[in-house]
């Protein structure tokens, strides 16, 4: 199975790396090395993603049977906003960038790190700051409206801690723009010489589109909250009717940030899955220009779109109509890169390795994502499929079997890079194959129950949905197993793993020139000269 | 060195993006409820002083040309120059936000906060919607609220500048930091420059 070049341990010499130059805890808290500012990321986003999949675990518990046995309906509520608000704000929007592209831009552009170094260090502290406040929300009462806080319920009627969440995620909201503003202006000017535009290995593209909407569309969220919390506090009318605001106006601002956000969620996914499939396929990838591009445009229409969360509140007839057929355009740079993926595919010497596997389960779940958004981009069928358990499905789809799919296939790829550790490939690949499983188990059923007119957001349903439910909950244990395995084969390799070398899959481009783990200014021997393209692989595409 | 500077620049143009964006959604609200309710705008602007408001307008202005000249005096490392600038401009600011400390005074004092206590009688529009008024001011709150708390920040820049200017920091070769402080104060000008007329000239137009 594995065609992995590995050194015996006692071969390496001891080298001083980023990882090992200083070991207190200090030198880890106020570090401005973006490596260990990715390290300390991954550590604090694994957190709140175990927090977010224990409340997921919760909701499929209490929907295993119709009645509400589990949780009363006022828990439910607090407990699947906070599973929203966890996983988008706080795992799922930082995840690839703030992990990832914190380790790799420099590295892929070949700079000694990002431009501002302690603008870095600072948006890693205001995220912790924002995952304090979340959790602080959590343990005095919690929240209950859903991770898109509609007014006028969040603002004047929730009984719950609508302030201290809409904090939680306007700090958040600022550590994304800093790392969006840090990418974009590293890339612009810190490449190496010779590293032009069309040079760029396409994870940089995909996180150039990504920081542009970060630095463009947060902002707007973070006005937008900002008035909630103020309106909660001194209960002056900016969304409320009664006040004599307009609940339909927070809509707006919300969704002009939030559906572009969902390309935030996917986009870097998209970045990593292009590296992986040209590596793993031995060939240079297929449109290279295409899929550059393609990541721009969806960052410049996904601006256009946010309409389409609306077409059942209060929005003219026309608007739904330009706003349907703007959501169809901004469905084809998508489907641009899975057509140039599968084109790469094509007659490449495929070889299955685990991040290949997971690569493989993106492309499957994100396809199936897209085609449903559709559905719902189509406003005859979305007033019939708006707030059902299709809707849930949907985003599912895209989102977690998109993202937290793309993470792990990146996660799985570099981090023998991260490490210069190897870890099992025959558990990774069956772990790879769980997750796939296991997400369809759950999520497929949920399609149906929203075609069938299950409701989202409520407790207890009608006894004919059960059958289907109980499928989801078991896909879901499944799916939880899937991502526990590779916790435990990480932390087995990072302390007995085999030492991985500089290039474990024989991979083309900067990062993979430098020694696994990388020195702490990432080049020894002075900045790279870059003569070629990032995929010089010998077959052509 | 070259390359810091440019990063620098291109970091706060973004930064200024980004702040673009932040005002721009109180800008958009601020048009849907100004075309949703004409009238309750006008009754609102018609409260506000024009007087002060102008007053603080050209304050600003003035203030922008005297950082202009704090940053050609840092380019061309006249330090004394650049240490009065700074001051005049540091000077000028503070007069704006003590002209708008007035300015709230008496919105308080004419139970114009918007709160339990929001009362207004309009002459142009005697029987003008309170809730829809008081949503006028929640707006007007608000943004001049977020502007003052940027000149706020800007006095802080201006005030770290001073202090590295009296330690001979800036040389005709290294002066960015003014540069920089400069596009954000500009910036603030600007906001200022859209927020003067949509605010308190509205009801001359209706
Ligand atoms: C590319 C990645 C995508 C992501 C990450 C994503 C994510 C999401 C999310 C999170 C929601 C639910 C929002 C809520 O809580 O109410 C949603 C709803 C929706 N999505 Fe997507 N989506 C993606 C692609 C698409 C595409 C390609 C289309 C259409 C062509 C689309 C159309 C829609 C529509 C119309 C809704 C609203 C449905 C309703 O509430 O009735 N999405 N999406
Ligand atoms: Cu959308």
């Amino acid at each position: 199975m594995s065609t992995i070049a590995i050194t015996p341990e006692s071969a390496l010499p001891a080298r001083k790396h980023y990882l090992n130059i200083k070991t207190t805890l200090a030198s880890w808290l106020l570090t401005t090395d973006h490596k260990r500012i990715a390290i300390l990321y991954l550590i604090s986003i694994s957190v709140f993603f175990a927090a977010g999949g224990f409340f997921a675990g919760l909701i499929r518990l209490e929907l295993l049977t119709p009645k509400g046995d589990l949780l009363d309906g006022d828990t439910y509520n607090k407990v699947f906003t906070l599973h929203g608000i966890i996983m988008i704000f706080f795992f799922l929007i930082p995840s690839i960038p703030a992990v990832l592209g914190n380790f790799l831009v420099p590295i892929m552009v070949g700079a000694k790190d990002l431009a501002f170094p302690k603008i870095n260090l600072l948006s890693w502290y205001l995220y912790i700051i924002g995952g304090g406040l979340a959790v602080f929300a959590l343990i005095s009462g919690g929240v209950d409206t859903g991770w898109t806080f509609y007014t006028p319920y969040s603002s004047t009627y929730a009984r719950s801690e609508v302030f201290l969440a809409v904090s939680a995620a306007f700090v958040a909201g600022f550590s994304s723009i800093l790392t969006g503003l840090n990418f974009i202006v590293t890339i612009h000017k810190m490449r190496a010489p010779g590293l032009t535009w069309f040079r760029l290995p396409l994870f940089i593209w995909a996180h150039y589109a990504t920081s542009l909407i970060q630095i463009l569309g947060t902002p707007v969220v973070a006005i937008t909250l900002l008035l909630v919390g103020l309106e909660r506090l001194f209960h002056v009318g900016i969304f409320d009717p009664k006040l004599g605001g307009d609940p339909v106006l927070f809509q707006h601002l919300f969704w002009f940030y939030s559906h572009p956000a969902v390309y935030i969620m996917i986009l870097p996914g998209m970045g990593v899955i292009s590296e992986v499939i040209t590596c793993f396929a031995r060939k240079r990838v297929f449109g290279y220009e295409f899929i550059a591009f393609s990541s721009m445009a969806i960052a410049i229409i996904g601006f256009l779109v946010w309409g389409h969360h609306m077409f059942v509140s209060s929005q003219s007839t026309y608007a739904g109509i330009v706003f349907s057929l703007l959501t169809f355009l901004v469905a084809v740079p998508s489907a641009i890169k899975v057509f140039n993926w599968t084109a790469t595919l094509y007659k490449g010497e495929i070889s299955f390795e685990a991040p290949m596997m997971f690569a493989f389960g993106f492309i499957g779940l994100f396809t199936i994502g897209g085609l449903t958004g559709l559905f719902l981009g189509a406003m005859g069928t979305d007033v019939h499929f708006h707030d059902t358990y299709f809707v849930v499905s949907h985003f599912h789809y895209v989102m977690v079997g998109g993202m937290v799919m793309g993470f792990l296939c990146g996660m799985h790829f570099w981090w023998p890079k991260m490490t210069g550790r190897m870890y099992p490939q025959n558990i990774a690949i069956v772990a790879a194959v769980l997750v796939f499983i296991g997400f369809n188990f759950t999520f497929f059923p949920q399609f149906i129950l929203g075609y069938l007119g299950m409701p989202r957001r409520y407790h207890e349903y009608a006894q004919e949905f059960q059958m289907l439910n109980v499928m989801s909950t078991a896909g879901a244990s499944v799916l939880g197993f899937g991502y526990l395995l590779p916790v435990i084969y990480f932390t087995w390799s990072l302390f007995k793993g085999p030492a991985a070398g500089p290039n474990p899959w024989n991979a083309k481009g900067i990062e993979w020139q430098v020694q696994s783990p990388p020195p702490t200014f990432n080049f020894d021997e002075g900045r790279p000269i870059v003569v070629e393209e990032a995929y010089a692989y010998s077959t052509e595409g | 060195m070259e390359q810091q500077t440019e990063s620098a620049i291109l970091g706060m143009w973004l930064f200024l993006a980004q702040e673009i964006m932040f005002f721009g959604g109180l800008f958009a609200a601020y048009l849907v409820y100004r075309f949703k309710y004409p009238e309750a705008w006008a009754a609102g602007s018609e409260e506000l002083n024009i007087t002060l408001g102008a007053f603080n307008t050209v304050v600003l202005l003035v203030s922008s040309l005297t950082m202009a000249m704090s940053v050609h005096a840092a380019q061309t490392g006249k330090q004394k120059r650049l240490i009065s600038f700074l001051f005049l401009t540091l000077a000028l600011g503070l007069t704006f936000l003590v002209v708008k400390y007035f300015e709230y005074k008496a919105k308080w004092e004419h139970h114009l906060v918007p709160g339990s206590n929001f009362v207004i009688h309009s002459k142009m529009f005697p029987d003008v919607d309170q809730a829809h008024s008081q949503l006028f001011f929640v707006l007007y709150f608000f943004m001049t609220g977020m502007h003052a708390l940027h000149m706020v920040i800007g006095a802080g820049l201006l005030i770290w500048l001073i202090v590295l200017a009296y330690k001979n920091y800036f040389t005709p070769q290294r002066f960015m930091k003014v540069e920089l402080v400069g596009f954000y104060w500009h910036f603030v000008d600007i906001v200022w420059v859209f927020l003067f007329p949509l605010l308190y000239l509205v009801h001359r137009h209706v």
